[in-house]
């Protein structure tokens, strides 16, 4: 059928010489496309990273000042301090907490998003990002207003004819500004994950004589399964080294890794420690988020 | 004995819009029944009141008998083979094909068997470890199917299952399917909205358009006797001529030609007359033989088909559409000349409305 007029394009032999040179020439284009990106995170990311690493080898002299000599391993000893394990325990403990009740909370609010018109679906979407329009810090305050003694929560107990309640400065506070604060990382990837499923499947299952719970559990959660991850991922990494929610809502007795961390820098003028520290959650850290995504990957 | 399906005045409404207009419908045991139409005409929709997948707003449904009422999916003797396939992603063809009778509980070493034989019989005994996105259109056709087919429900209801499969495929998996449907003796619904292969594959077709349910019969009475100019132009090509029923029960067409079959018409009453372009046949000499219906025309053009020549024809009663066979032996005609058209009396349809 193809009758149109066209001039015959020259034959060109293509030689596995100009297969590679195009090749190098995309990957080039390619990168020149995310230079600015990488040269952003190269000087904001990973030199601060490489500078807090080789601080972690470094000496603490007796007026807190950092010497770089005398590299040893002093700081990585001290992880093995039992306040350091109580601490960590602490802040992985509340991170897996924040992690479930976000899911948990999470998982039927996506499923019901993802299941309006698209429409309502946008215009809900909307709604979960709404907090994020003003900033994490005020948001945080606010929940201090709330939660104090002389507040809503607490004014309406003693209407009631209840006592005051102080929630603030415990862990229940942090574990609910931790979970406000984070919800809508978990609610995105999951609904994400649920807006792009194939609801035929869904009526498959029903079909091949599953109830509607067995059908969910079969084949709704499985699938859904990446958003899932990712979620969890979103969540619980930043709630693990989490500094800001705990340090205004917290107790002052309940430290978590956050502000171990940042004492360490500030009032304990103990650098290379805190370095060790950092450099150890994150190893930790990323060690698990690998087993997890590989774990995931299975069930798909 | 009561019949495997059986529709009376289901109605089915979506807010203001009317998706299924009282359908009475009654499918036989063992039958190979398609539903025929349009998109948007109902028929996926009347489908999926038999799966359960929607209820009917109005009127009843029963499977052997049985009311459905609102009883959901899972508890209805059918199984369905969607238009997507369906297949779940995350588990392999065996998993795939089990599922139903993990869910009714079957034992282990029953699903495994049953499971076994099926994919034996469509030819996929060897994929049983593969994941669906592992296999070809064709294979994830035929996994749907054994699927759907393993668990022996009373009735299959197939979505356009072929919709997917390309031209050569998708005719060799129509033969396949009918083989396969007399093999195992369930009924088959099969909704579709190529007439090719309603024809082909049916032992009755319903014919659907905006949400009614036009005419019930088999392949041969559907093509040849169409009864609303919808079925008529819906399947395969024919030339509708309009006239007008006479006082004497004849039809009056344009050009002064009379034919017979208004009987029982009141007077005055439009309709038309149905011919299919094969049945009709070009004179060059005027000679026509005796019995015939003749009309005298105007070749207006000719087209080479390969194994037919089509030609449109300018008559007084109307433009006709002709084919004829290229073979030995068979003249044929230069635009621009004059011809005769005629065709039996028998071969023409009256449909009224």
């Amino acid at each position: 059928m193809s009758t149109e007029l066209r001039d015959e394009p020259e034959a060109v032999e293509v030689t596995p010489e100009l297969e590679a040179d195009a090749e190098r020439a995309q990957a080039r284009q390619g990168f020149l496309v995310a230079l600015p990106a990488l040269g952003y995170l190269i000087l904001f990311f990973a030199v601060p990273l490489l500078i807090v690493f080789v601080y972690s080898f470094a000496t603490r002299s007796s007026t807190g000042r950092t010497l770089l000599q005398d590299w040893n391993l002093d700081s990585y000893r001290r992880l093995w301090d039992p306040l350091v394990g109580e601490i960590a325990l602490r802040s992985v403990v509340l991170a897996v907490l924040t992690t479930v009740i976000c899911l948990l909370l999470s998982y039927p609010l996506a499923y019901y998003m993802a299941t309006r018109p698209p429409k309502t679906r946008n215009l809900m979407m909307v709604l979960v990002l709404i907090p994020f329009w003003s900033n994490f810090l005020v948001r945080t305050y606010a929940w201090r207003v709330l939660l104090g003694s002389d507040g809503p929560i607490s004014q309406l107990s003693q209407a009631l004819g209840g006592e005051p309640i102080r929630i603030l400065f415990t862990n229940t506070a942090v574990l609910i500004g931790l979970v406000y604060g984070f919800l809508p990382l978990m609610v995105i990837p999951v609904y994400a994950a649920l807006e792009r499923m194939d609801w035929s499947l869904v009526e498959a299952a029903r079909d091949l004589y599953a109830p509607g719970w067995a059908a969910f559990r079969k084949v709704t959660f499985p699938l859904s399964m990446p958003g899932v991850i990712a979620g969890s991922v979103l969540v619980f990494i930043p709630t693990l080294g989490a500094y800001v929610t705990p340090a205004l809502l917290g107790g002052a007795r309940t430290t978590l890794l956050g502000d171990y961390i940042v004492s360490q820098f500030l009032a304990a003028r103990n650098q290379p420690f805190g370095s060790a520290l950092s450099v150890a959650v994150m190893v930790v850290m990323l060690i698990a988020v690998v087993i997890y995504f590989r774990r995931g990957g299975r069930t798909l | 004995m009561s019949e495997a399906v059986e529709l009376s005045g289901v109605t089915k409404r979506f807010g203001d819009f009317t998706a299924v207009d009282g359908i009475d419908l009654a499918v036989g045991d063992g039958e190979f029944f398609s539903l025929l139409g349009p998109s948007g005409c109902g028929k996926t929709t009347t489908l999926r009141m038999i799966a359960g997948f929607e209820f009917p707003t109005e009127g009843s449904l029963r499977i052997h008998g049985t009311e459905m009422g609102l009883l959901p999916p899972n508890k209805r003797p059918v199984n369905t083979v969607f238009q997507s396939y369906a297949l779940f992603p995350h588990m392999n063809i065996e998993e795939n094909v089990g599922f139903g009778l993990l869910m009714k509980k079957v034992g282990k070493s029953e699903i495994d068997e049953r499971v076994k034989r099926t994919l034996d019989m469509v030819q996929l005994g060897s994929r049983a470890a593969a994941k669906p996105d592992q296999l070809s259109g064709g294979q994830r056709q035929r996994v749907a199917l054994a699927r759907a087919l393993v668990n022996e429900p009373e009735v299959l209801l197939l979505d356009e299952p072929l919709g997917a499969l390309d031209l050569k495929l998708r005719q060799s998996m129509q033969l396949e399917l009918k083989e396969l449907q007399h093999r195992v003796g369930i009924t088959f619904i099969y909704v579709t909205h190529d007439q090719q292969e309603a024809l082909t594959m049916s032992d009755r077709i319903g014919v659907m358009n905006e949400g009614r349910l036009l005419q019930v019969d088999d392949p041969e009475e559907l093509y040849e006797r169409p009864k609303s100019r919808f079925v008529a132009n819906f399947i395969g090509e024919i030339n509708l001529l309009d006239g007008t029923v006479g006082s004497g029960g004849e039809i009056e067409l344009g050009g002064d030609l009379r034919v017979s079959g208004g009987d029982g018409l009141a007077a005055g009453t439009s309709v038309g007359i149905g011919l299919r372009p094969e049945r009709i046949t070009l004179h060059d000499d005027g000679m026509v033989p005796d019995g015939r219906v003749a009309l005298p025309g105007t070749v207006a053009s000719r087209i080479y088909h390969g194994d037919y020549y089509a030609y449109a024809v300018e008559t007084p009663a109307g433009h006709i559409d002709v084919t004829e066979e290229n073979r030995a032996g068979v003249q044929t005609h230069d635009e621009g000349i004059r011809v005769v058209v005629s065709w039996d009396p028998s071969a023409s349809t009256v449909v009224v409305d």
